[in-house]
């Protein structure tokens, strides 16, 4: 009997496998160096059987004339080479692939250490860097370690202001930073039933921070009904018995609204504990939290009412943005004195859209509080929507109220 | 592959960010990565890699899959990482570029002499010899060749 990381790569754990390629996607910072290490190959067309994809989302629209310069180039290439390619506004490569591309079985490989956001979807997702991509790029291959697995069970729904983000710190935060390396997490159990397609996506983008190579959910009547309303027909997947290096559990009902303090995404605390730390910047979008279901809990929260902290909102995606434009969800969010960013990562990793000055405290709804990531000198704490929007209302951290 | 150095001790969960922060990711002149490695660690840091030998506390590398980490250590002049555990993605990028990595738990003291044998998974600190685990023989391969451009170069 095996895990879903065995049955997909089709070898049992410890294994080292070479692997055909489903899907491989880049994004404009790994893509420039994949698109550098590939002509250093001497490769001149790419692997015929693998559907390639281009991002651009990191750094988008360009900050400067060498990133555009650096862009540009790679642009060219995408276009050139018939890879599939989403331009600046576009969105994030793992909110995209997510919109009714990536399908459940499938080995999926991502030039972003996030690309285990799919395993949402039942699909064997994980990162690689630049060189790697170049691999795959050339051979339409690759080779893998199989896995071992964590078990983490769910059960019960949330209560009160808790959401999947608070989940996900709590399954950090128990497992620590390196609790999953070399292994991959499978989120089980009758708690995951429950879970919405957004919902799945936010506790598999987080086991990248507790070292694991993929977070997978297996596929069942919610991915069916998700992919079909996006054109694919596809199978739920059914789990075997099998055994887990650790099993962890969790009963949704007990889940609070946690806060990641800064420099570590497993150092985790309730929200209550932090209250009234003053803030300079709320920001709220990424792979973890820029979905349209993200930007509605906002909106319920703040509107008619006034940020009293610049507050940043960067959709995910631009389907997600139309979505909000449509519903009139953005018109409450930018009445309620939040500024909204071109779809894609935004401010998460520094480079631009909202970085931190010197001593500068945020609340963010990305998945990395690393020392200086947003800005030298700059503090960054990590929740879920609701309690970044709360704390939006009140400039400081601030716990959700009960919807 | 053999190699020796000096120690430098790093802590645990050093993360790629502090390798290399992303505000220096939008260019392809490695010097610039070179010169700015664990700037965020210890600004002096980067101008006494060469020759030195890296060893870490767990999850070294852990974050980011930016491949400009990697990089930035091996123009840096380093020999080699050693350390208990590595994150997996900085794992691959680092033997991809053809900067060797020994997954050991050692003692460290600064400055004092290291060697070791990656084929014979030995390491040799201030002459005690410790076993280690050996690299996968495809690492093996990709490492010996100089790293992934360059075994592709080689196997087409």
């Amino acid at each position: 009997m095996s895990t879903l990381s065995e049955r997909i790569l089709n070898a049992p754990a410890g294994e080292y496998v070479d692997r055909k390629v489903d899907r491989a996607f880049a994004c404009d910072g790994t893509g420039m160096l994949a698109l550098e290490a590939w002509k250093n190959m001497g490769a001149s067309h790419l692997a015929g059987e693998t559907e390639f994809h281009i991002f651009f989302d990191h750094i988008a629209p360009a900050n400067n004339t060498t990133a555009a310069t650096l862009q540009h180039e790679l642009r060219e290439f995408a276009k050139s080479s018939f890879m599939n390619f989403s331009d600046v506004g576009g969105g994030i490569c793992h909110q995209l692939m997510g919109e009714g591309i990536v399908l459940p079985g499938e080995i999926v490989i991502g030039a972003d250490s996030h690309s285990v956001t799919l395993g949402a979807f039942g699909a064997f997702a994980t990162g690689v860097g630049a060189t790697d991509m170049a691999a795959i790029w050339l051979t339409g291959e690759t080779w893998l370690r199989v896995p071992a697995s964590v078990g983490i069970h769910l059960e019960g729904r949330f209560a009160g202001a808790a959401e999947a983000k608070d989940l996900a710190l709590a399954y950090v935060g128990e497992l620590g930073t390196d609790g999953a390396t070399y292994q991959a997490l499978e989120f089980i159990g009758d708690g995951a039933k429950d879970l919405s397609i957004d919902e799945r996506m936010v506790l598999s983008n987080l086991s990248i921070e507790a070292g694991a190579k993929a977070g997978l959910f297996y596929a069942d009547d919610i991915t069916v009904r998700y992919l079909r309303e996006r054109g694919h027909t596809v199978k739920p997947q059914l789990p075997e018995s099998c055994t887990y290096t650790k099993d962890i559990e969790f009963d949704l009902s007990d889940i609070v609204p946690l806060v990641a303090v800064p420099h570590r995404v497993d150092t985790v605390k309730p929200v209550d504990e932090l209250a009234g730390l003053p803030l300079d910047q709320v920001f709220i979008g990424t792979c973890t939290n820029g979905r349209y279901s993200d930007l509605a809990r906002l909106a319920r929260i703040v509107k008619g009412k006034k940020v009293a902290v610049r507050t940043i909102v960067v959709p995910a995606s631009a389907s997600v943005l139309i979505q909000a434009i449509r519903t009139g969800v953005l018109a409450d969010i930018v009445e309620a004195g939040c500024t909204v960013g071109t779809p894609g990562c935004g401010p998460c990793l520094g480079a631009h859209m909202g970085v931190l000055g010197e001593e500068e405290v945020c609340l963010s709804t990305a998945n990395r509080n690393f020392k200086n990531r947003m800005g030298v000198g700059g503090e960054i704490y990590l929740s879920s929507v609701a309690t970044a929007a709360a704390s939006a209302l009140e400039g400081e951290i601030t716990a959700p109220e009960v919807a | 592959m053999q190699g020796e150095g000096r120690a430098i001790c790093l802590p645990a969960d050093i993360d790629t960010d502090v390798v290399i922060a992303g505000r220096y990711l939008r260019t392809k002149d490695r010097s610039i990565w070179a010169s700015h490695v664990f700037e965020d660690l210890d600004p002096g840091l980067a101008h006494r890699l060469k020759g030195a030998i890296i060893v870490a506390g767990k999850n070294f590398g852990c974050g980011s899959s930016r491949e400009q980490a990697a990089i930035a250590i091996k123009e840096a002049g380093v020999v080699a990482v050693i350390a208990p555990t590595f994150a997996r993605i900085f794992f691959r990028n680092a033997i991809n570029v053809g900067l060797p990595l020994i997954e050991a738990d050692l003692d460290c003291t600064d400055g004092s002499l290291i060697k070791f044998n990656l084929a014979q998974g030995i390491v040799e600190v201030s002459g005690n010899r410790h076993k280690v685990r050996t690299l996968s023989p495809r690492m093996q391969e990709i490492l010996g060749a100089g790293g992934l451009v360059e075994y592709w170069r080689k196997h087409r």
